[in-house]
């Protein structure tokens, strides 16, 4: 008697640890498939400028620094196209130079930065300005101009960081 | 001066905690009560020191002292007195100090309570409230200090320090860099504080956890002692969270609510863990089982507690390129690791007096069904986890930095969300202990007849969409489910004492509230699931560029632009507001003004939506950019977000339910939950 029950006890666990065990392989499943379907790659303009061609079908994401002067807006299709000059992919690097904010003051007056062309469409972001940071995610076309589909800008001057990330999604 | 006030009584606080963790572990080493109650009486005295070091912030947000960094970094002369006030939480340093002083009024109340029964726990509840309560002291005194003034040199050279330095003089500068513009909002008000009234609230079970841990009195009763405490933090949080949401939808006019960025995560992982707790706390109490399960949850939401204050405030993630350059973080990370270690240990040491009374012994009882609900919780938790440290992994093996966006997040978590409302709408009909297909079958059937038939209707009325109609088929069981077991129940009760429905319903909700809430909340959930789907599946959006008096339509919708005037505002912002008139098949229905705010202090403008808001749907127009001077012609884009106010609605419900489960009962202890139990099961005889 006793054994038939401690039996049954068993193949009941074992049915709760197979129920479990699907359900941690289901999680762990849609986590793989869903990284590989939405991952986008980080890089610096420096590397997308590198790089060219080999990155051509990927989702990118990228960050920049704004160049003000580039700034133009059609408000008709509400297309927005500016530049953007290379800053280091690296925060030690930036630190070097000083911080974010001195790190993209200088990245907007270097000219010998690399630097990328990018036009996205939608309204025109509160927050785009001259030296702001930009981070953009999209695809570099065959004409080596950048087609940002979310377009985040930052002032790091500013404000202290008070503000959550969120405020400078822009879609 | 009032500086000089406000940094002694937040130093005299941390000494005192200091000092009040000391003397408990004193007072039980060598059993000597009286240290104790010392100990107790200084995390009481935390509180009135705290108090008064954030009342000294206040004063000088609010009479613009300038001369103190924080003052100057998060104010300006023309912000009102409101948001000079609410700035003390508008920055890191003046944040951190807020989360004390929530930490020492809610460690206070709970020392405040009666403790003769349990006795034990106290020194315990002491020392983990009054160890969480140095650390972030201590961050405000030794990194991030609210009161640290700025010193000028003869050269000129102004620094930051508290104290003033040989030499320099008081720098005043002569204007604040005032609150970013975004910031400026009524819901940007009160949302901090409600994250934060929920992070802090988690301590209060976790540090009885943990005591219970330590004493070896592992029973249900640190679980019984808290489940208020854990129903109030689990609603603020959840509060904080949607408020967050209002304001985004409110004020950052891309038409959206929830953009699954790492701070917004930050505070939702908590609450992931913290549902999962409130349910299985359940299984614990009535079957005795998964009591290791339980403190393995609360010891991750604790982490996930002081995780997510660091990451919301700390600014690690403000760069794309990730984590560390901030001096607090470090510290952080470093207190999170220990706690989590320290607690991890102590369960283990008890893992063998938390084995369950029980044993689960079907796959349909209600007990099964709420641990497949926590496996999904943290099957979400898992996903958004993975998803925030995904770059820094993928960089380390790789050397490439990838990162995931939204729809990572979407896609993986939709499925799980979905399972999550399935087991809403079966689990309240499936039964304790056994439960088998026939029986859950012959519980479950009018309610999911229901839901098919309103499915019917939405798909005769032409919608296709498959994720639309699985999302409308769930929440419509889940609202019938819910309904119904209302319905059921008080026509049982009616029945039995001969009362009407509504004097049934009533009474049945008055002595079960914990259930009821619970019910009501559910209902909340499926409102918030119905809005959700409304706006990601069918939001669609236009724009264009209009003369005066020409239209744009949307669907049903067709809005006509009228006029625009540009104005300067008292509060030194230039004003830039738009007239449009809506049209809903051809009939008027109101005016809208979308308006863009420009503010001058900061060089920044700020689009502000106008929206039209109905039960049905939201129309939303922005405007984008218009013709300066003659104004003839201006640009808008607009949106169409059907069922999107079922999202706020749900939320006035989620409070109603969480009140009904939460209110405290008029007589207390034990005693009117058993007597309640034996009434209960001379009912059922």
């Amino acid at each position: 008697m006793e054994e038939t029950i401690t039996q049954k006890g068993s193949s009941n666990r074992m049915k709760f640890i197979v129920g479990g065990a699907l359900i941690v392989a289901a999680v762990i499943y849609l986590i793989v498939s869903s990284t590989q379907a939405s991952a986008q790659y980080f890089l610096t303009i420096d590397e997308v400028v590198a790089k060219g061609d080999q990155v051509l079908d990927r989702d990118l994401r990228i960050s920049g620094a704004v160049l003000g002067d580039t700034i133009a807006y059609d408000r008709e299709s509400l297309s927005l196209s500016f530049k953007v000059a290379h800053v280091p992919g690296d925060n030690d690097e930036i630190e070097a130079e000083g911080g974010l904010a001195e790190a993209l003051h200088a990245a907007a007056t270097d000219p010998s930065r690399s630097r990328l062309q990018i036009i996205y469409e939608g309204p025109m972001p509160d927050l785009l300005q001259d030296e702001a940071q930009a981070i953009m995610t999209g695809r570099l076309g065959d004409d080596g101009i950048f087609y940002a589909d979310e377009l985040l800008l930052k002032c790091p001057t500013k404000y202290e960081e008070a503000v959550p990330e969120q405020v400078e999604v822009q879609q | 001066m009032i500086a000089n006030l406000g940094f002694g009584a937040l130093t005299a606080a941390f000494l005192v905690s200091l000092y009040g963790i000391g003397a408990s572990f004193y007072g039980m080493r060598q059993n000597k009560p009286a240290w104790v109650d010392s100990a107790r009486n200084g995390m009481l005295l935390t509180f009135p020191l705290l108090t008064l070091s954030a009342l000294c912030i206040i004063v000088l947000l609010a009479t613009d002292h300038y001369e103190v960094e924080y003052v100057a970094s998060v104010t300006s002369r023309s912000m009102p007195m409101y948001l000079k006030v609410t700035a003390l939480w508008g920055g890191q340093a003046g944040s951190l100090v807020f989360w004390s002083w929530l930490m020492s009024a809610f460690a206070s109340a709970v020392t405040l309570r009666k403790w003769e029964r349990d006795r034990e726990f106290l020194p315990w509840v002491i020392v983990v409230s009054l160890v969480t309560l140095a650390f972030f002291l201590g961050l405000n005194i030794f990194v991030e200090n609210p009161f640290t003034r700025l010193w000028q040199f003869p050269s000129g050279q102004v620094i930051e320090k508290m104290f003033q330095p040989a030499a320099s003089s008081l720098f005043y500068p002569r204007d604040g860099q005032g609150l970013n513009p975004l910031l400026r909002h009524p819901g940007m008000v009160i949302h901090p504080p409600m994250l934060y009234l929920g992070f802090v609230a988690f301590v209060i079970p976790y540090s009885f956890a943990i005591a219970a841990l330590v004493t070896g009195r592992t029973d249900d009763r640190w679980i019984r002692l808290t489940r208020r405490w854990t129903l109030w933090a689990w609603m603020f949080l959840s509060l904080g969270l949607v408020l967050g949401s209002r304001w985004a939808y409110d004020v950052l006019g891309w038409g959206g609510y929830w953009g699954w960025d790492p701070v917004e995560i930050a505070a939702f992982m908590p609450w992931l863990t913290g549902t999962a707790f409130l349910h299985s706390v359940m299984i614990q109490e009535k079957r005795g089982m998964l009591k290791q399960w339980n403190m393995v949850l609360i010891i991750l939401t604790y982490s996930l507690v002081i995780f997510g204050t660091f990451l919301t405030r700390s600014g690690v993630l403000s760069s794309v390129h990730a984590f560390a350059q901030s001096a607090v973080g470090p510290l952080f990370f470093a207190f999170i690791g220990l706690t989590f270690i320290a607690s991890m240990s102590l369960l283990f040491h008890r893992w063998n007096d938390l084995k369950a009374r029980a044993e689960m012994t079907s796959m349909l009882s209600r007990e099964a069904l709420f641990l497949l609900n926590n496996l999904l919780f943290i099957g979400i938790l898992m996903v958004c986890f993975w998803g925030v440290i995904f770059p820094l992994i993928s960089e380390l093996f790789t050397g490439q930095k990838v990162t995931v966006g939204p729809p990572f997040y979407e896609r993986a978590n939709g499925p799980l969300m979905a399972g999550l409302l399935l087991l809403m709408a079966v689990a309240p009909l499936s039964a304790w202990g056994h439960s088998t297909i026939k029986t859950l079958g012959r519980a479950v059937w009018k309610p999911a007849v229901a839901a098919v038939s309103v499915v019917a209707a939405v798909v005769f009325s032409g919608i296709s969409n498959l994720y639309a109609i699985i999302g409308i088929f769930l929440t419509t069981f889940v609202m019938a489910v819910t309904l119904y077991e209302f319905g059921r129940g008080a026509a049982a009760r009616g029945r039995r004492h001969g009362e009407n429905f509504f004097l049934a319903l009533w009474e049945l909700i008055k002595r079960n509230r914990r259930r009821y809430g619970g019910y009501i909340i559910h209902l909340s959930m499926a409102m918030l699931a119905i809005g959700i789907i409304g706006i990601e599946i069918f939001q669609s959006e236009t724009q264009g560029s209009l003369r005066q008096g020409e239209s744009l339509t949307l669907g049903e919708y067709s809005m006509t632009y009228d006029s625009l005037a540009v104005f300067d505002a008292p509060d030194n912002r230039n004003v830039a507001r738009a007239v449009v008139s809506v049209s809903k098949d051809g009939k008027p229905v109101g005016e809208l003004y979308p308006r863009r705010d420009f503010f001058y202090d900061s060089q920044q403008p700020m689009t502000i939506p106008g929206v039209r808001s109905t039960i049905e749907d939201d129309f939303y127009v922005l405007l984008v950019d218009w013709e300066e001077i003659s104004t003839r012609s201006a640009t808008f884009k607009i949106y169409h977000n059907p069922l999107v106010k079922w999202m706020w609605l749900g939320c006035w419900v989620f409070i109603f339910g969480t009140l009904v489960a939460a209110w405290p009962e008029k007589e207390s202890g034990l005693a009117p939950v058993l007597a309640s139990r034996k009434n209960r099961e001379a009912a059922k005889a």
